[in-house]
């Protein structure tokens, strides 16, 4: 079976079309256009036209790229959400539109449940893993219990890419600033004390962010801002993964978003996870970041598990919830 | 010196050991290599002593807790009773509503003792609780803090609520019955707090 997914939660539209290979994950093809804003963040409106203005280019682009014909495609899949209401608006319509003129099936899936299923379909020997899924917008650690993918731990304010994207846009580095930050805080070697925020499995960032931006204005090193930000928030991110992991006694940690690119916070969780003797997984940057393919990998999953989606049932929901999904394709 | 590791937490090792020819239950916190030294040494001599301190405390109002015997900062290291009862985790989704119910409400009444006197646990979900002689013995205080703001107790029990929707949602009610217990024990209103959970779930992403 050959699904084609189209990823548009926020910042990235992306096509990816994908094939299933004894119940692993085939990318035949991965196309993304990411929208920069000239300033500031994310503009949901620009970014959803944005999205218009590629979306049809990256669809030729991307069956091209896969060697097939639309006629190959099996099922169209599209992230239903969670993300910017505009964003959404724009991948589902594009998502509609196709499956309607193809005569194909249309799957509109969860985009955090992607990020883990991604993972499971591309990585050998990744089974059953704790997700740390970090990105903008999204910091939550996910795993599978008592039939659904639950949130264990998240953020109770900001998302971590959103902690170190305002720190970056208030000492002047463009967006996205974290390979910036992360440059920056290599040459750190002096820790600032920042207030470290754990509550349970959930965390906090807007304390430390304030913290750091203070830091920085009253002309602190910027490298030891960076390097203090970053050595706070991923052993905060550490720490509650592990939490999540002895929690459910599960002995995988994947890692999942934008900020897994991260090499600092990439080298803390897999020293966890080798001193717990537990095995560290991350999926290749192409399908770690926000994509299509994910997309596409879940779609299919859920359509062969037996489930159906009908025009009426497409709406999106900025608001969609990891923990609201039925899995139906695991037991 | 005989030491068995009974449980390899995310922080810490909990042994068995011999204190004094009494068999005792020793919490190690270990240091972990992810993390830089600063941080490291400042959390677990922080976390040893808080611990320590809210455990005393909690004991002092009614709290079921294990006796401390010794606390060694330097070392990270609590010696404390061995209490050789069942996690609440364990036990929970195996038992008759009615019996659930009257658990949720034992937990809901020692959560209010610990509100009641500004002590916070922190962590409070089924894994932290052992159920022994009749009672729930609340463990695990490393993230404890003491605070009046009604905000540190409705985080408090908004961990709770999240821990029974993870681990124990085939039983809805849990955190409905905790409510209960937590609303008649307190002597002043609990309303407040009620209000104030509602607000940290709304506050969340997608709510």
């Amino acid at each position: 079976m050959i699904c084609l997914g189209i990823e548009g939660t926020a910042h990235s539209i992306g096509v990816g079309i994908v094939q299933d290979v004894k119940g692993m994950c085939q990318v035949l093809s991965n196309r993304i256009k990411t929208y920069q804003p000239e300033k500031g963040g994310i503009h949901p409106r620009e970014a959803a036209n944005h999205h218009a203005m590629y979306i049809a280019s990256l669809l030729s682009d991307s069956v091209q790229a896969a060697g097939v014909d639309f006629a190959d495609i099996d099922l169209i899949s599209f992230s239903q959400g969670p993300g910017l209401g505009p964003c959404l608006r724009t991948a589902a319509t594009a998502a509609r539109a196709l499956a309607l003129s193809l005569e194909k099936p249309l799957m509109g899936v969860n985009h955090c449940v992607a990020h883990l299923e991604i993972g499971r379909g591309t990585v050998k020997g990744c089974k059953d893993p704790v997700l740390l899924y970090v990105s903008g917008a999204n910091t939550q650690v996910i795993a599978f219990a008592e039939g659904k993918y639950r949130v264990f731990g998240e953020t109770l304010d900001i998302g971590i890419g959103n902690c170190l994207d305002k720190f970056g846009r208030e000492i002047g580095l463009g967006f996205p600033c974290g390979p910036k930050i992360e440059e920056y805080a290599s040459k750190g070697d002096e820790y600032l004390p920042l207030p470290y925020s754990i509550k349970g499995m959930d965390l906090a960032f807007s304390g430390i962010l304030t913290a750091s931006v203070a830091y920085a204005r009253n002309g602190r090193r910027l490298e030891d801002v960076c390097y203090s930000l970053q050595e706070t928030t991923f052993a905060m991110l550490t720490e509650v993964t592990e939490r999540a992991m002895a929690h459910t006694e599960k002995q995988e940690v994947l890692l999942g978003g934008g900020v897994a690119s991260n090499k600092r916070l990439r080298e803390m969780v897999q020293m966890m996870a080798k001193d717990r003797g537990a095995s560290f997984f991350v999926p290749s940057r192409d399908v770690c970041v926000d994509n299509g393919a994910m997309i596409a990998w879940l779609g299919l999953l859920m359509y062969q598990s037996g489930e159906r989606m009908s025009l009426q049932d497409s709406l999106i929901n900025q608001r969609y919830r990891t923990d609201m999904v039925e899995v139906s394709w695991r037991d | 010196m005989t030491r068995k590791i009974l449980y390899r937490g995310a922080e810490a090792e909990i042994r068995l050991a011999k204190y004094m020819g009494k068999t005792v239950v020793q919490k190690q916190r270990v240091h972990k290599r992810y993390r830089i030294k600063e941080i490291d040494t400042q959390l677990i001599s922080y976390r040893t002593k808080e611990e320590a301190k809210l455990i005393a405390e909690a004991r002092r109002h009614g709290v079921s807790v294990p006796v401390i015997y010794d606390v060694d900062l330097l070392n990270g290291c609590i010696t404390m009773e061995y209490l050789k009862g069942r996690r609440v985790k364990d036990i929970l989704n195996t038992l008759k509503e009615d019996e659930r119910r009257r658990i949720c409400h034992l937990i809901g009444e020692s959560i209010a003792r610990l509100h009641e006197h500004d002590l916070i646990h922190g962590d409070i979900t089924t894994s932290n609780m052992i159920y022994y002689e009749n009672r729930i013995h609340f463990i695990d205080f490393g993230l404890g803090s003491q605070s009046i703001e009604l905000e540190a107790k409705g985080v408090d029990l908004h961990v709770l609520m999240e821990a029974f929707e993870s681990t124990h949602s085939k039983h809805p009610r849990c955190f409905e019955y905790v409510l209960e217990g937590y609303t008649k024990q307190l002597t002043g209103d609990a309303s407040g707090v009620i209000e104030k959970i509602k607000e940290i779930v709304q506050r969340g992403r997608y709510r």
